[in-house]
This record gives structure tokens, sequence and C-alpha cells, in this order.
């Protein structure tokens, strides 16, 4: 009987896995209809599992610029309002910015929201192992989405303990008489911290959707690309409080 | 070409569908906005005209038109047909992609913008009427309710109006960028895009960054507006014989914030009627671009100059004189890839074998309408100079010129241009002559005296020239004129909306590709390949021009996927 396929090169050379599944690779021959094995010549919207993942990402990817556009903003008002001084009659400096020594726990927070960025990005890892991929794009199962799994709920526990941490921070401020509308940098204060947690909160609202898109979603890249979108704006968050919180600590 | 109109559907995703939404957006938009002018124009001169539903304007009454045909214009006008409705129609076109890399955010970004003119246009029926700051919002006019009629809720729908403005207009270009990267067809490189998408490219990059600043900086003025801050509130304000709160906030914040965001907006609405002003001439004298990637790199350039030119804005508002020259230098430098562009486009009409269709004319209109306005912009970048001129008609008339009329001339052109592919049909091109012919002299005799009026220190936003001290009342006259002027020009408009009506049912049948056009949005094909150079024109007598779509070197036309895109890919 003569042979019905002959094993492409790069099957033959690739390592054997040592579990039997053989998974397709990129970039495969087309069969016999000719062609090349370029998937980025075809038309648009069949160029392989990736595509789609790239697009997204490119979109999040610009919405963050323009939200750290925003939180520049935000920051620019800070430097302006704090050297709005002025020099009196009697040559002296007259400023009412009152220098806001952050509460000690923003440091608690800050490890914490760092800690969660490493949490969602070993969640997001899991869901471009290839094997477990392969797997799950073969349907034998979901063994990246179950590694994944409990990192991300560790992000979203994480990610709740900061948000606390800074209603905390509030809370101690309040104490200390420091309200929104006390004096111009405690509006600063609470502007920004607002701010970034409503981003924060919108990251979680993005993490439980992610969550739950992973067990629910059926196609493999779909789950990837809501993980992966949602682990790139969540270290967006992280860095923009970076700074943030380097401002309010040094000021 | 897919021509095929098929059942209505409220949240459809179709790209062209969108497009002619926006269309309808902006028409209702524009008609808004110059029916205000018209009552501007006629209460300048006639003051006491009783308009009819409304009686006499109130000096306030003129503010409010001010402000909302300012924003009408530049916003719902000027950005959303160039920068959206004009990429959905034709951007995945262009590029070979069937769909929107986004479909559904680009179909939501759409009914947001709707939402956001719904409020805008509430602020007339709002208590004490729409707001009078202008559509620069300057505070503390603007951060204070009592500081003047409709500084209360109108302002405030003003304002959440803008903020819907700027969410749509990050989303829609988000997805045009990302649609531009990622989903262009086989063979279209980078260096082979039309250069209408380059501007888009360049556009949506400035869209996501400026309307992100005005965002954040309507946040703020919100704030200060119902929380007590003052970012831009300064101290010891007096308004209304009250002393307000102590603030020391700076109202120049507010300037720099708008104006990062207000001069990339100006590149925002002319930089797509700049590539497509490329694409009509090099169509219509059957001559390739000169120099693409000059081009190319003239548009990036203007675009990345733009974020760094505000402050010519605001020379007059005590501004360090230091900085004053800095931006007058940076804003000179910008005039330097214009010009490039602009001889680019007069070197073009030499030796080509002009084709004076419709949207040819619009184009020259456009190009006319961009050096004579462009013109005054040097004047103005300097800051000397501007002390003089800044705040009167003088600037009023360069706008105009160089945002709004060619703005509006690349939007009829690109309107005739592409008609057929939304009905199949031409625009007729007697009507069509017509249109252009007087709008031109009538666009002209509107905005060219305005200089004239600048120079005589003629000031904006004052509502009458007469009154007790008439210092102004040689200028009644040469604003007359502008009146007759403007008057004839939106008549002149109606002609243009018969031709859109009549030929949709009754134009010329267009056939495939009816101006003999290369780039992909007229290939007949549903997946398309480019094989070429995106202005391939010129060559032999019987057949001029060798589309993107077609071999090069006039072969046979291929489908599909069944051959290989040539090596020099």
């Amino acid at each position: 009987m003569p042979a019905t396929f002959t094993r492409h090169q790069a099957e033959t050379e690739r390592k054997d896995p040592g579990f039997g599944g053989k998974p397709p690779l990129d970039r495969r021959p087309t069969g016999g209809g000719g062609g090349d094995d370029n998937w980025d010549s075809r038309p648009s919207g069949r160029r392989g599992p990736r595509e789609l993942l790239i697009r997204y990402r490119l979109g999040v990817f610009s919405g963050l610029a323009g939200d750290f556009v925003f939180f520049a903003v935000l920051v620019s008002a800070f430097f302006v309002r704090q050297t709005a001084g002025h020099i009196d009659a009697s040559e002296n400096y007259v400023s009412d910015w009152h220098p806001l020594s952050v509460p000690p726990i923003l440091w608690i927070n800050t490890a914490i929201l760092l800690l969660s960025s490493v949490t969602m990005e070993t969640a997001r890892r899991q869901l471009f192992h290839e094997i477990d991929i392969m797997e799950e794009w073969l349907g034998l199962g979901r063994p990246a989405v179950r590694r994944a799994a409990p990192w991300l709920i560790a992000t979203i526990l994480l990610g709740c303990l900061f948000l606390a941490g800074q209603w905390i921070a509030w809370q101690q401020l309040a104490q200390q008489g420091l309200f929104f509308s006390t004096n111009p940098n405690s509006h600063f204060f609470y502007l920004v911290t607002g701010t970034h947690g409503f981003h924060l909160l919108l990251g979680l609202g993005a993490l439980l959707f992610a969550l739950i898109a992973m067990f629910r979603l059926k196609r493999v890249e779909m789950r990837q690309i809501a993980i992966d979108c949602t682990a790139w704006y969540w270290h967006a968050m992280g860095l923009f409080w970076i700074f943030i919180f380097a401002l309010l600590t040094i000021q | 070409m897919n021509t095929k109109v098929g059942r209505f559907q409220l949240f459809t995703t179709d790209h062209r569908r969108i497009a002619v939404r926006y269309l309808v957006l902006g028409l209702v938009a524009v008609v808004i906005g110059t029916l205000l002018s018209l009552v501007m124009r006629i209460h300048r001169v006639w003051p006491a005209v009783a308009f009819p539903f409304y009686g006499t304007l109130r000096p306030e009454d003129y503010l409010a038109v001010v402000t909302m045909h300012g924003t009408l214009m530049v916003f719902f006008v000027l950005t959303v047909v160039p920068q959206s409705a004009f990429p959905n129609l034709v951007l995945p076109g262009q590029i070979g992609a069937e769909q929107m890399a986004f479909p559904r955010l680009n179909a939501a970004a759409f009914w947001v913008t709707t939402a956001s003119l719904v409020v805008l246009l509430a602020a007339f029926f709002a208590p004490q009427g729409a707001p009078i700051s202008g559509w620069t919002s300057y505070p503390p006019l603007s951060a204070i309710a009592a500081a003047g009629p409709g500084q209360g809720t109108g302002m405030d729908l003003w304002l959440w109006s803008i903020a819907l403005f700027c969410l749509a207009a990050i989303a829609s270009s988000t997805n045009l960028l990302v649609t531009i990267v990622a989903c262009r067809c086989r063979g279209m490189s980078w260096g082979r895009l039309p250069l209408t998408v380059w501007s888009w490219l360049v556009s949506s990059a400035l869209t996501v960054l400026a309307f992100s600043v005005l965002l954040a900086a309507a946040a703020l003025l919100l704030a200060d507006r119902h929380l007590g801050t003052s970012y831009f509130l300064p101290s010891g304000e007096v308004v209304n014989g009250l002393v307000m709160r102590s603030g020391k906030g700076s109202p120049m914040l507010w300037l720099h914030l708008f104006w990062f965001f207000g001069h990339p907006e100006v590149y925002i609405s002319i930089l797509p009627g700049m590539g497509l002003a490329s694409s009509l001439l090099a169509n219509f004298t059957r001559r390739p671009v000169p120099g693409y990637r000059l081009m190319v790199g003239a548009t990036i350039l203007i675009g990345v100059l733009g974020l760094g030119v505000w402050g010519h804005h605001i020379f007059v508002s005590g501004m360090n004189p230091y900085a004053g020259t800095a931006f007058g230098l940076t804003t000179l430098a910008i005039a330097v890839p214009s010009s490039a562009e602009v001889l680019t486009w007069i070197g073009m009409l030499f030796r080509g074998r002009l084709q004076p269709t419709t949207p040819m004319l619009f184009a020259l209109g456009f190009l006319s309408f961009f050096i004579a306005g462009g013109l005054t912009g040097p004047i103005l970048a300097q800051p000397a100079l501007d002390s003089y001129l800044h705040n009167t008609f003088f600037v009023v008339a360069h706008f105009h010129l160089v945002m709004a009329m060619a703005g509006v001339f690349s939007v009829f052109a690109g309107i005739y241009y592409w008609y057929p592919l939304l009905t199949g049909r031409r625009m007729n091109e007697r009507l069509g002559q017509v249109h252009f012919w007087v709008s031109l002299v009538a666009a002209y005799g509107t905005f060219f005296p305005m200089h004239l009026a600048g120079l005589a220190g003629e000031p904006r936003h004052y509502a009458q020239l007469s009154g007790p001290v008439a210092s102004f009342a040689n200028l009644i006259p040469v604003e007359r004129g502008i009146t007759f002027s403007a008057l004839l020009l939106a008549t002149a408009q109606i002609v243009f909306l018969i031709n859109v009506a009549w030929s949709a049912r009754r134009g010329s049948p267009a056939g495939e590709n009816p101006w003999r056009a290369t780039t992909l949005e007229w290939s007949p094909f549903p997946h398309p390949i480019a094989r070429g150079q995106a202005y391939s024109y010129g060559g032999s007598a019987e057949r001029d021009f060798s589309p993107q779509w077609q071999e090069t070197g006039a072969g046979p036309v291929f489908e599909g996927l069944k051959k290989a895109p040539s090596p020099s890919d």
C-alpha cells in the first residue's frame, strides 16, 4: 500500500514531547493545493492563531497610551498647583501648598500591587505554555486554564487587598483631618488615588471576566486574549501606580 | 465594489453603514452649525432683526451661538467626517481588509458620538440656554456657574458632551490604528499604502493622545465646578459682585491643556484632507505622486511637530515671552513639511493632464484654501505680530480658510469622489460644477475680507459693531458684504444636497472604477492582493494606470491566492 502522506521535514525533526500527541506546528505546508505556507499572506482574519491576539494587544496598547496621557495631565496639574506660590510685597515667598505625608500603609499597598503583577504574569504565561495550549486546542482538556486559574484568583485577591489598603489610607488621612476639600494637595491626593483606584476596579472587572471567560469561551485564542489583555492592562496600572506613588512620596 | 443595500439594522457593525451614519451625523451638525453662523452674521449687521421663533438676539445669546457654532463645527463636522466617516467608508477597502479590526468597538464609538451630539444640543434647552464661553471654554468663565447665563447647566452639558466625544474618538481611533497596522491585505506593505491611509494613521495617533488630554482637562474642570477643587480657579475672582473663594489655581493650566489638544485637533481635521488631495491630484492629472516617501515623511513630521506648537494660541495670555519665542519657532518649523506637501501638489499640476471633474475641482479648492489660509499662519506665529492680531478677525479669517474651508472642501471632494462606492452612480457633474464655483467665490467673499477687518483691529466675540462708541462704523460695509457672501455660501450648499438626493436614483451609472483609480477601494475583488505602488499612473495613452490589484505590466487580472506576489514585495 502506498503511503497516504509524507511527513514534512519539520515534523520529523521536531522533538517528541513524550506523550504521544503531536500538535500541529505553525507554518505547516498547505497540503496539495500549492501556495506558500506564509500565513501573513492570507486574507486578514485567517492568519493563524496569533492574529487576533496581536490585534487585541495593539488595541489595548493604544488605549493605554491614551490613559497614560490622561494620568500625565493629572500629574502636570499637580506640578502647576504645587508651584503656584507668589512673592509678596515684603519679598516673602507665599505658598498655600501643604506637604502631605503619605500614610505608611501605601508602602504595603505598593508591595501588594507589585506582587499581584507577578501573579498576573504567571497566570498569563500558563496560557502560552505550548504543550498545554496544544492540548486545549485539540480539545483534550483545559490544562492551561486549570493552571492559570489559581494565579488569576490570587491576582483578584491581591487587587482587592490593594483597594482595601487604599481605602484604609484614605481613612487614615481623614482621621488626620485631611479630606478631599481640605487643601490643594489633598485634592490632588484623593483625585489621583481615586482615579487610579477606579482604573483598578475596571481591572478587577476585567480579571473576573477573564476568569469566567477561561472556562466559558470555546476558542482557545479567545481565552488567551482575555488573559493577555487583562494582564497588560494590570501591569500598566502597576506601572502608573509606581509613578504616582513616587510623586506623592517625594513631593 | 459592493453596492448592495441590505436590511436596516440599528446596531450594525458594517463599517460602510456606519460611515453613512457618520455622514448623516455630520450633516445634522453642519446644518445647525451653518444656521448658527448665519444668525451671527445677520446679527452683526442688522442687530435689530427678530429671528423667527426666537426674537432679537441679546449679546449673551450671540456668545452662546458662537460657542455652539464652534463646538459643532470643530468636533462634529471637521473631526467626525474626515476622521470617522471617510475611514469607515474606504479605509478597509484601501488596505484590502474585509472588516475593521474591532467592528463592535467601532459601532459603539458611533453611538457614543451620537449621544455626545444629543447632549450638546440639549444645552440649547437648558435653563438659561447654551454656554457662552466659546468652544475653548476658558476658565474662570467656564468654571463658575454664576459667571454668566448658560454657564450652569448649559456648561455642564457641554463638558459631558465633550467627555463623551473624547471617549468615542479614542475608541474609534484605536480601531483605525489597529486596522491599519494589523489588517492590511497581502502585499500591502507600508510603502504601498495610499497617502490617505498614512494620514489616518498619523491623525489617529494624534487623536488618541490629544483627546486623552482633553478628557482629563474636562474631568478637572468638572471637579472644579462640582467638587470644590480649584485647579483652574484663581483666587479673589469677583463674579457678579461676589468675591469667590480663594482658589490659587491657574486658568493658564486649562489654556495649556486645552491647546495641547486643540492644535493637534487642527491636524486631525486637515491631515485626511491632505492625503485625499494627494490621491485626487494624482488621479486627475494621471501622474504618480512624486516623492511618495517625502509625502509620508512630511505627514508624520506634521503630526509630530503638531504636538509641540500649542503655545502659539496663547501668546498674549501672560505666558513667559521666551516660551512664546520657542513656540513661534516650532510653529515656523511646521511650515516646512506643509510647504513640502504644497509644493509637491503644485508640481503635480504642471505637466499633468488636468481633468477638471468635480472631485478634482474641490481638491484644487482645498489646495487654494490651504495656501491662502496657510500663508497667514507664519504671520500669526510671531509673538510680536500676534500681540496685535490676537482675538481680531484676522485670526477668524486664518482658521476659517485653512481649517474650515480647506477641511470642508476636502470633505466635498471625498463625497463626490467616493459617492459611486455607495450608490453605484456618479453625482451630477453640472450641478457639481455650479456648487464648486459658487462655493469657492462665496467662501473667499466671506472669509477674505475678514483679514482686512482684523487688520483694522476689529475684535472677535463682539456681538455688535454699532453702539454708543461706533469705533468700527467704517467697517460696517465690509461686514455687510461678508454677510451677503455667507448667505450665498450657505445657499450654494442646497445645490449639493439636491445633487446628493437626485444622483442616488438618477445619476449616471458609474460602473466599476469610474475614476480609473489605482487604489484598492475600487477593486472588484473581495480579497484583493496589493501588487504595486499606490499611484501607478502614466504609461501608454490607451492604458495610463495600473491598479494596485493588478499585476504590473497590464497583464491578466488575478483573483484570490492563486499566484504568489512578485519577489520585489
